[in-house]
C-alpha cells in the first residue's frame, strides 16, 4: 500500500506486511535473471511468490491447481525474461503471465467463465451495498432513504478484534464467496495493497469499472463481518 | 432535521468507495462530508468499510510455506537457468 493510499484510507500499512518491492530493484533482478543468475530468481520468488500463490488460490479456489499455475508462471518468467520490454512493471508482467496460465488451465478444465460476459451482465443488476429494508422508502415525507436500522458498533475494541485469527479467516472466506472479478480486484487492492492503476492494467479494466467491482466486493465482505459481529 | 440537500443514507453507502478512492466530484464530496457530520449511522458505516479494508490487508499471510518455496525454486534448476532467447 502506498503512503497516499494509506492516508486516504485513514490507516497505516500493516506492520507485518512485506514492503512493496521497488520497481527499480525488480528491473535489476530481471536483468540478472536474463544473464542466468539463480540468485536473482530466488529473490524474485521471495518477493512475489507468496502474493502470486494467494492470488492464484483466490482465482482458482483450488490449492494444487494454484501452485501448479504459479510454478508454470515462473517457468514462463525464466523463458520470457529476455523478451521483457518494460512496458509495464516487472510485477505486472509476472502477474500477467500467471493470469494467462490460470485462464488457460481453468478453460481446459471447463471451469473458466469469462467474467466480461457473465459477471458484467449480472453486474448491471442492482446490488445494493446494504439491504434496502434497512432504509426508509425514497418517497418518505421527512427522511427519504435514511436509516431505519443503522449499523451498530462491532466490538468494544474493533482494532483488536480485527487482528484476531478468526476474523482474518472470516475475511478470507467472505472474499472467496464474492464473484470472481470482484474478488480479483479486492484481493489485489486490499489484500496485496496494489494501487488502482496497476490493477486496471493487469485485469484490463477501466478505473470506473474497477471502483464498481471494488465497491461491491468490500460491501459484501463488510456485510459478512457485520453478521459475524452482530449475531454471535 | 437535515438540510433540504442532505444526502439520503441509502445513497451515501453507495458512494463510500468512490469517496475513499477520491473519485467524487467536489460537489458530491462536499455533500458526502456534510452528511457525515450529521449522521451517526453513516459515520459508523464509513468506519466499518475502513475496518473491512484493514482486515483484508491483515488477512494476508506472510511468506511462502517452506516446501512450496522449494518447489518453486526448483523450477530454475529444471530449466538449467537459461532463458530462451
Amino acid at each position: 500500500m502506498t503512503d497516499v493510499q494509506a492516508q486516504r484510507l485513514g490507516s497505516r500499512p500493516f506492520a507485518g506486511a512485506q514492503e512493496t518491492p521497488v520497481r527499480g530493484d525488480d528491473d535489476a533482478l530481471l536483468a540478472s535473471l536474463k544473464r542466468g543468475e539463480e540468485i536473482a530468481f530466488v529473490e524474485l520468488v521471495d518477493r512475489h511468490g507468496a502474493a502470486m500463490l494467494r492470488f492464484a488460490r483466490m482465482y482458482a479456489g483450488d490449492e494444487a491447481l494454484a501452485e501448479d499455475c504459479v510454478q508454470d508462471a515462473w517457468l514462463g518468467v525464466i523463458r520470457g525474461a529476455g523478451g521483457f520490454e518494460r512496458r509495464s512493471s516487472v510485477r505486472t508482467w509476472i502477474f500477467r503471465i500467471l493470469l494467462n496460465r490460470l485462464r488457460t488451465r481453468l478453460q481446459r478444465e471447463g471451469k473458466f467463465v469469462a467474467f466480461s460476459a457473465l459477471e458484467w451482465k449480472r453486474g448491471s443488476e442492482r446490488e445494493p451495498a446494504v439491504d434496502e429494508s434497512r432504509f426508509l422508502p425514497g418517497n418518505h415525507a421527512r427522511w427519504p432513504g435514511h436509516w431505519t436500522q443503522p449499523p451498530v458498533a462491532w466490538a468494544a475494541s474493533p482494532e483488536d478484534e480485527l487482528l484476531a485469527e478468526e476474523v482474518r479467516a472470516l475475511v478470507m472466506t467472505a472474499l472467496q464467496s464474492v464473484p470472481p472479478a470482484q474478488r480479483q480486484v479486492m484481493t489485489l487492492r486490499d489484500v496485496e495493497g496494489w494501487d488502482s492503476s496497476e490493477v486496471c492494467e493487469l485485469l484490463d479494466i477501466s478505473e470506473a469499472n474497477q471502483r464498481v467491482l471494488l465497491h461491491r466486493a468490500r460491501s459484501r465482505v463488510r456485510r459478512e463481518l457485520e453478521r459475524y459481529f452482530t449475531e454471535r | 432535521m437535515p438540510p433540504i440537500d442532505d444526502l439520503p443514507c441509502q445513497e451515501f453507502v453507495e458512494l463510500v468507495t468512490d469517496y475513499l478512492e477520491e473519485a467524487l466530484s467536489p460537489e458530491l464530496r462536499e455533500r458526502f462530508e456534510a452528511h457525515l457530520r450529521v449522521c451517526d449511522g453513516c459515520e459508523l458505516y464509513l468506519g466499518q468499510m475502513r475496518l473491512t479494508v484493514r482486515a483484508a490487508a491483515q488477512s494476508r499471510g506472510r511468506a511462502l510455506p517452506w516446501a512450496t518455496r522449494q518447489r518453486l525454486l526448483a523450477v530454475f534448476g529444471d530449466r538449467g537457468g537459461r532463458p530462451t532467447p
